[in-house]
């Protein structure tokens, strides 16, 4: 259609052929879009939206602005120095007085308690206590019913809570917190967990992926090279696999692995070991399963880059005198380092989120960072710090997408 | 490092040396897989060899029993729609993605194809805290619409690749001898992307058929589904019964790959005789 266009156009004067052309083009990329568009729709509803959702929630948390307001409201005259005026203390007790009768107590505590542990059950005991005190002056009475609210720290809590943002969770991430004059501190060591967390999380992602290397690239070699017959028959058992559930064979490794699974039965038949090794629950098991899973993802971008390394070069090579190790290792190696890097990134930003295979073979210290965002949202219901620690995960693997799309291009993703 | 007449001994040792450890390898990647196959079909519940006898109660409790009946209700129930979704959203993304004008591409395609990137905890929660919201937890459309974003990749990927070397004179020439847009689509690209989709609409299927995480934490007990029984089966204790359903599983898997592979023959074949 274009072509009649310009045919056309030619006859009249040049402007109208121009804007002919560009009327043409418009159309048809807006043909072109308007098939999209529903997907895209799709996609931005139901998954960008919610984890751009998740993110925010990993910075807004409203609990005490929504459900403590005068207290909020009467610290913002606060110099942050002392202990608050009368004043404040009046708004607290009207808070907690109107959060006992709303039954919100609860949510306030625990809100409180995150950041200043124990607190919590104090909160929930003074509001039971203030209900049945009808007038002030409050600051005495309510330093009296508990200690807590001479204490500086939690008077600092309830002015970062007059922002609905906070950065709590983020800081808890990596292991630091809010002193009680909200400068920012390291967890105490009882709570500093998740840098160890992210570093084993780290860890386990670039044992599984150098694995997975040092198995594929061979591999991968063999299949590259092999008569096109054998190879496909081969390749075959790397598809068959990379398209089998995840969970029907993290089930295979468990039954495998057990105290006395088959793995164990054949190892003492060999006489490698003299009584039943502890291979599942632990670091071997998650290792051995996710390197089992992650293997062809490794293994088939090295494979597809090979396939197009003429054998050329390397006889070339040869001919000028290179021994074969050197051949191989100054031509044919280097010529690989595409696959290899499409490869190994790709596997190690999938190993980043894994949670199945850890959760169901791991041990109690083999779980990354995945299984503590579930265990925030399922049994903690601390939905903050499940967001926040989804957030640094996320941006993490976006991060490494987006290296993974300007080095080889998400169209060369293929599926075996 | 390939083996030729002339090659010295040392070569000789490193060709069978790297033989060696192909064959290894390989048999790491398979051997998992077949090795719990019998074990499902033990007729006591133990996983090691030698067995004691051969039964199929482990099936019979797989089939017949209402716990893993309506699981296996609702995976398929799940799947099929999530599967006739995501493949009409992902063919017709991809018959627009495909075209020589479509402006940004790049970019498109990387979010559209980012649900298979973004850890599946990741989707599973934040799915989680948007449907807390709207009301969809525990129901059979909130965990079809989440499937069918997990699936959509697949049917793009699948589809575009088809649609590469996709002859677009082809379509204006129908246009050209006055087929109606509609018509052109049936008549002359459908036939052509159709392996495209058939495959993709597979590898949907298995995707859904697979998903465990997003299951676990969006659906309820009424909407189990076959991969969520087995995953909270293996964590208290594993049976038998779970082998025999990681074993249809298996199965499943490997009867879906040997259909897409025969489509990639036959459209080959197809191609290659339009060549000529």
């Amino acid at each position: 259609m274009a072509i009649i266009a310009v045919q056309s156009a030619r006859s009249s004067n040049g402007m109208s052929l121009r804007m002919k052309l560009q009327r043409v083009e418009r159309r048809h990329k807006f043909k072109a879009f308007v098939l999209v568009l529903p997907l895209v729709l799709f996609v931005l509803i139901t998954f960008v939206f919610p984890i751009g959702r998740m993110m925010f929630s990993a910075i807004h948390d409203d609990t005490l602005l929504t459900l403590m307001p005068r207290t909020t409201a009467a610290l913002s005259a606060w110099d942050g120095k002392d202990l608050p005026d009368e004043r404040a203390y009046a708004a607290l007790a009207e808070d907690l007085k109107q959060a006992w009768a709303h039954k919100t107590t609860g949510v306030i505590a625990k809100r409180v308690n995150y950041e200043l542990a124990g607190a919590g059950s104090q909160v929930t005991s003074s509001a039971r206590k203030l209900s049945t005190l009808s007038a002030g002056p409050y600051k005495a009475a309510l330093i009296e019913i508990n200690p807590l609210w001479g204490q500086h720290d939690v008077w600092s809590l309830l002015n970062r809570g007059r922002s609905a943002y906070t950065a709590y969770y983020l800081l808890r991430s990596v292991d630091y917190q809010y002193g009680p004059d909200s400068q920012i501190v390291a967890s105490p060591p009882q709570y500093s967990v998740f840098r160890d967390v992210f570093l084993r999380t780290l860890g386990i992602s670039i044992g599984v992926t150098a694995a997975t290397l040092l198995l594929g690239f061979p591999v991968a070699y063999l299949l590259a090279t092999l008569p096109p017959q054998t190879s496909n028959l081969l390749m075959i058992m790397v598809v068959v696999p990379f398209w089998i559930s995840a969970l029907a064979r993290t089930t295979a490794w468990v039954v495998l692995l057990q105290e006395h699974g088959v793995v164990n039965d054949v190892l003492m038949a060999l006489h490698v070991i003299s009584q039943p090794a502890e291979l599942v629950y632990n670091r071997v098991g998650t290792v051995l399963a996710m390197t089992h899973i992650q293997l062809p993802f490794t293994l088939l971008p090295i494979y597809s880059v090979m396939k197009t390394i003429s054998p050329n070069y390397v006889r070339a090579a040869r001919s000028l005198g290179a021994g074969p190790f050197y051949a191989f290792w100054k031509v044919y190696f280097p010529q690989t380092l595409p696959g290899v890097a499409a490869g190994c990134l790709l596997s190690f930003i999938l190993c980043l989120g894994y949670y199945l295979t850890p959760a169901l073979v791991g041990g109690a210290n083999d779980q990354m960072v995945s299984y503590f965002v579930a265990h925030y949202t399922n049994e903690d219901l601390n939905w903050g710090m499940a967001s926040a620690l989804g957030a640094i995960l996320l941006t993490a693997t976006l991060l490494l997408y987006y290296i993974y799309n300007r080095l080889v291009g998400v169209d060369q993703l293929k599926m075996g | 490092m390939a083996r030729h007449m002339y090659a010295s001994p040392v070569e000789k040792g490193w060709y069978y040396l790297h033989r060696l450890f192909c064959g290894v390898v390989l048999l790491y990647l398979i051997a998992p897989i077949l090795a719990i196959i019998p074990l499902s079909f033990n007729s006591v519940p133990f996983f090691t060899y030698p067995m004691s006898g051969w039964s199929l109660r482990w099936y019979e409790e797989f089939f017949l029993t209402d716990r893993w009946q309506g699981a296996l209700y609702n995976s398929i129930l799940v799947a099929v729609s999530a599967t006739l979704l995501s493949t009409a959203l992902g063919t017709l993304a991809a018959l627009g993605l495909s075209r020589p004008t479509f402006p940004w591409r790049t970019a498109v395609m990387g979010l559209l194809i980012s649900p298979m990137i973004v850890p599946g905890i990741i989707t599973a929660v934040a799915v989680y805290f948007f449907y807390a919201d709207i009301g969809l937890l525990n129901s059979y459309t909130g965990l079809i619409v989440a499937h069918t974003t997990l699936a959509t990749p697949f049917v793009v990927i699948a589809v575009t690749a088809t649609l590469a070397g996709f002859d677009h004179s082809l379509t204006r020439a129908a246009a050209g001898l006055g087929a109606p847009p509609i018509t052109v689509f049936f008549k002359v690209i459908l036939p052509l992307i159709l392996p495209g989709m058939i495959a993709g609409s597979l590898f949907a299927f298995l995707t859904s058929f697979d998903e465990v995480i997003v299951a676990l934490f969006i659906a309820s007990a009424e909407q189990r589904t076959l991969p969520r029984v087995m995953f909270s089966g293996i964590r208290e204790q594993i049976n038998p019964t779970i082998i025999a359903g990681a074993t249809v599983l298996t199965l499943f898997s490997v009867v879906v790959l040997a259909v897409v592979e025969l489509l990639r023959r036959r459209s080959e074949r197809l191609r290659g005789i339009r060549d000529t």
